[in-house]
């Protein structure tokens, strides 16, 4: 298997173990720390999480599918999280979205999350991101923005990023 | 040969009982029962109370002999509880009767314990109205193909639908489609559409078979079952999950679109591919047989078998079966034969044949009461009479290394010097009953506690086979020139050049082997499915087992042609029903006395043999 974990990480998720009372208990976090070493979960990382925890392969796969939040293609740099929940669809969040795809040349009548040719950017809908009073509101890898406008958005898109 | 009493003293324990009612009538339930995984006292629930009570639950995850997941909710109760008073006391209506306090939400029978008290309702319009919601639920995605599907007929969501179901779907969104045909190993076929998540299947291989290969992955209207990628469902127990799927969505690649299963006659049987001796039922339709599903019996198999087992059937069938009687002719040609003249030739043989000149070899794969007439006509000529020895793999579980159903059978009737049979108990009460409980990998239950009436320590000590060498050796010297074979092939254990400097070579076999083109006088016997007999299993359980199928051809079952032989060989008569053979067997024989046909029923009757580690 060529699939190797580096020892820092393996260090890391070592002390992990140690917060719980049974080695199963740390999948979620096992795949959380797996995907963001590798950016997304291969079917040999979940083959060695499950060696590492005593579980079977079919165990680790149930909870990689359960969880839109794991997955099992690469995304692009860019993540761009575009909550469709409630309070943001009635804020204009599919608006949003259709903005985003169209701008990078992506279908956004496609289920799942879009990647552009160039792997550069995936828009994608969620659901909700838990801030309802400030909808509508997305992600981009790990920044959270509020009251999207579509400038804003228009100007996400074509910069391939933003800052406020 | 050591002899040993068994008295077991155990205490029975008593067992503490709770009043419930379901429906408006009063019971008393145990307080606990025994979990099916583990043997530990459980609180009994609500659906074991309706059982009790004779009240069917509609359910379809729940199984008696799985761990409970209460996911499906079609077993959803109402139930209500006596009131306590601040004094915690039962609040007493005028009449002096418990005030009852209605639960406001019902309960899934399955996992909700009963307690002291409490009353059950299964029949009321809410209870019903729910079992149509769940239904409902549970067929919004089903694609609805009972006609093309093999479960119809023995489904569970079919009986339920009649009950509870409705005619047309209230739905007018699309079905979520899922995989269909997935191949989860070599014995199975999914269909996911089919499948209603109750997740017996998982249960039971995790559980069971200590191989946790089945999961379900995604979620909500998407969740699917299915193997890890790349890792088939295959161990020698998958076919068990076909049995227990309430549903169409595991199917046997065997019985696939075989059969629709409201045409199958189901005849009980046994397998015979290990000396265990699961229970089982014959499928079978116009003398052919389908399948073998496994037939519950605690004692023995629970409701499981190996898949090896359950697919062992097929040579039954086989066009080679040795379906006519010969006899060798003056220039050695075999002659066809009629029953009455092939048998008439076998006698002549066994008659003219000089005292110490014979020899039998039974297999172990015959049945007591052909065993029986072995023994006794061996007795009366004098011969020496041997079963072989037939080993493999067993498993922790149901299959036994022992390749013989009927090694026990054969041991008492050929591996036993009679005189030194030990009676230890015959005063004590017939009920026999000390063989031990299967009921998992492993998992083996202590001793019941009853009483042991005979122990006949030692019964089996002297291995099967012991007499083969002496036998050989006969031959070899000469002395030896009849040989009576069984459903044995003898060239794997005599030699085929020993056999042939036999005078006399008189075979009955099923199918065609090494020995059988050697034969005077070829008999043709029966498969366990074509006739009625009883084999007595590891255990020390007598079985009986039934016809499912005609016999091909001439063939006949071998105790009756036995007792023709015994016949015109002695002279004696003796029963020529199964029936009164075995009983006729049972009086004669120290292990099988007190035992009789009737007194086997469906599941079988101990005999306390204690099976020394020979």
């Amino acid at each position: 298997m060529t699939f190797t974990v580096p020892a820092q990480l393996e260090t890391e998720l070592d002390e992990l173990l140690t917060h719980y009372p049974e080695k199963r208990s740390a999948a979620v976090m096992f795949l959380h720390a797996l995907q963001d070493h590798f950016g997304f979960i291969t079917p040999e990382a979940m083959e060695w999480t499950a060696a590492r925890l005593g579980l079977q392969p079919i165990s680790v796969l149930e909870l990689v599918t359960f969880y839109p939040m794991f997955r099992q293609q690469p995304v692009g740099k860019l993540h761009f999280k575009i909550c469709r929940t409630l309070s943001c669809a009635l804020a204009g969040s599919y608006r949003l979205h259709q903005l985003f795809c169209e701008k990078l040349g992506l279908d956004c009548h496609q289920p799942g999350p879009q990647t552009t040719p160039d792997g550069r950017c995936t828009v994608e809908f969620v659901e909700c991101l838990a801030a309802c009073g400030a909808a509508p509101v997305l992600m981009c890898n790990d920044r959270f923005y509020e009251k999207v406008t579509e400038a804003m958005a228009e100007k996400m898109a074509a910069e391939h990023g933003f800052e406020p | 040969m050591s002899v040993v009493t068994n008295h077991s003293t155990t205490a029975v324990p008593v067992v503490k009982t709770l009043s419930v009612s379901v429906n408006g009538r009063w019971l008393a339930v145990p307080q606990t029962t025994a979990h099916p995984l583990t043997g530990q006292p459980v609180a009994t629930t609500m659906i074991q109370a309706c059982e009790i009570a004779g009240v069917t639950v509609p359910h379809y995850c729940y199984h008696a002999k799985l761990a409970v997941a209460g996911n499906c909710r079609m077993c959803l109760v109402e139930f209500g509880t006596p009131a306590l008073g601040p004094d915690r006391k039962p609040i007493l209506n005028p009449d002096g009767t418990p005030q009852i306090r209605k639960s406001p939400r019902p309960a899934i029978a399955c996992a909700t314990p009963v307690s002291p008290g409490m009353e059950i309702y299964t029949n009321t319009p809410a209870v019903e109205a729910m079992r149509r919601g769940v239904l409902e639920f549970l067929l919004l995605n089903h694609p609805l193909d009972c006609p093309i599907c093999d479960q119809a007929g023995e489904c569970k969501l079919q009986e339920y639908s009649v009950e509870y179901g409705q005619a047309a779907s209230r739905s007018v969104d699309e079905k979520v489609h899922k995989p269909k045909q997935v191949d989860l190993g070599p014995r199975i076929v999914l269909d996911d559409e089919r499948c209603i998540l109750c997740s017996r299947c998982i249960r039971f291989t995790r559980d069971l078979a200590g191989d946790d290969a089945l999961g379900i992955v995604q979620r909500g209207s998407h969740s699917t079952l299915t193997h890890y990628p790349g890792r088939p469902f295959d161990h020698n127990y998958t076919l068990n999950t076909v049995d227990i799927c309430p549903v169409g969505a595991l199917t046997s690649k065997d019985f696939r679109f075989q059969m629709r299963v409201w045409f199958l006659q189901e005849t009980k049987s046994v397998c015979t591919s290990c000396a265990t001796g699961c229970n089982l039922l014959i499928g079978s339709r116009e003398n052919k047989i389908y399948r073998y599903v496994p037939r519950q019996n605690d004692r023995v198999n629970s409701c499981w078998m190996c898949d090896s087992g359950r697919l062992n059937y097929k040579w039954i069938g086989r066009s080679d079966r040795l379906t006519q009687c010969q006899v060798r002719d003056a220039q050695g040609q075999m002659q066809l034969r009629t029953w009455p003249e092939a048998i008439q030739e076998a006698a002549g043989r066994l008659k003219q044949a000089a005292p110490g000149s014979i020899a039998f070899i039974a297999s172990a794969r015959q049945t007591n009461e052909e065993l029986f007439l072995i023994r006794h006509l061996a007795r009366k000529l004098g011969a020496m009479a041997d079963s072989a020895p037939r080993t493999g793999e067993g498993d922790a579980w149901l299959v036994n290394a022992d390749k013989n159903p009927n090694r026990l059978g054969a041991a008492i009737m050929f591996g036993l010097d009679r005189s030194a049979l030990p009676v230890t108990s015959d005063t004590a009460p017939a009920a026999v009953g000390s063989a031990d409980m299967l009921v998992g990998p492993g998992v083996q239950l202590a001793r019941s506690g009853q009483e042991c009436p005979r122990s006949i320590m030692g019964a089996a000590a002297e291995r099967i086979g012991a007499k083969l060498p002496k036998i050989a050796e006969g031959i070899g010297r000469g002395e030896i020139r009849t040989l009576v074979v069984l459903g044995e092939d003898a060239t794997k254990h005599l030699g085929a050049a020993l056999l042939g400097r036999l005078e006399n070579l008189i075979i009955s076999d099923i199918l065609p082997n090494a020995t059988t083109p050697r034969a005077h006088v070829l008999l043709p016997g029966c498969a366990h499915a074509e006739k009625r007999g009883s084999f007595t299993n590891a255990q020390g359980r007598v079985q009986k087992f039934l016809k499912a199928v005609e016999p091909p051809g001439q063939a006949r079952p071998e105790s009756e042609f036995l007792v023709e032989l015994v016949r015109a060989v002695t002279g004696e008569q003796f029963p020529q029903t199964v029936e009164g053979l075995f009983n006729r067997m049972a009086k004669e024989t120290v292990a099988f006395q007190g035992i009789t046909w009737a007194g086997l029923g469906d599941l079988g009757q101990g005999i306390a043999v204690e099976v020394l580690k020979t």
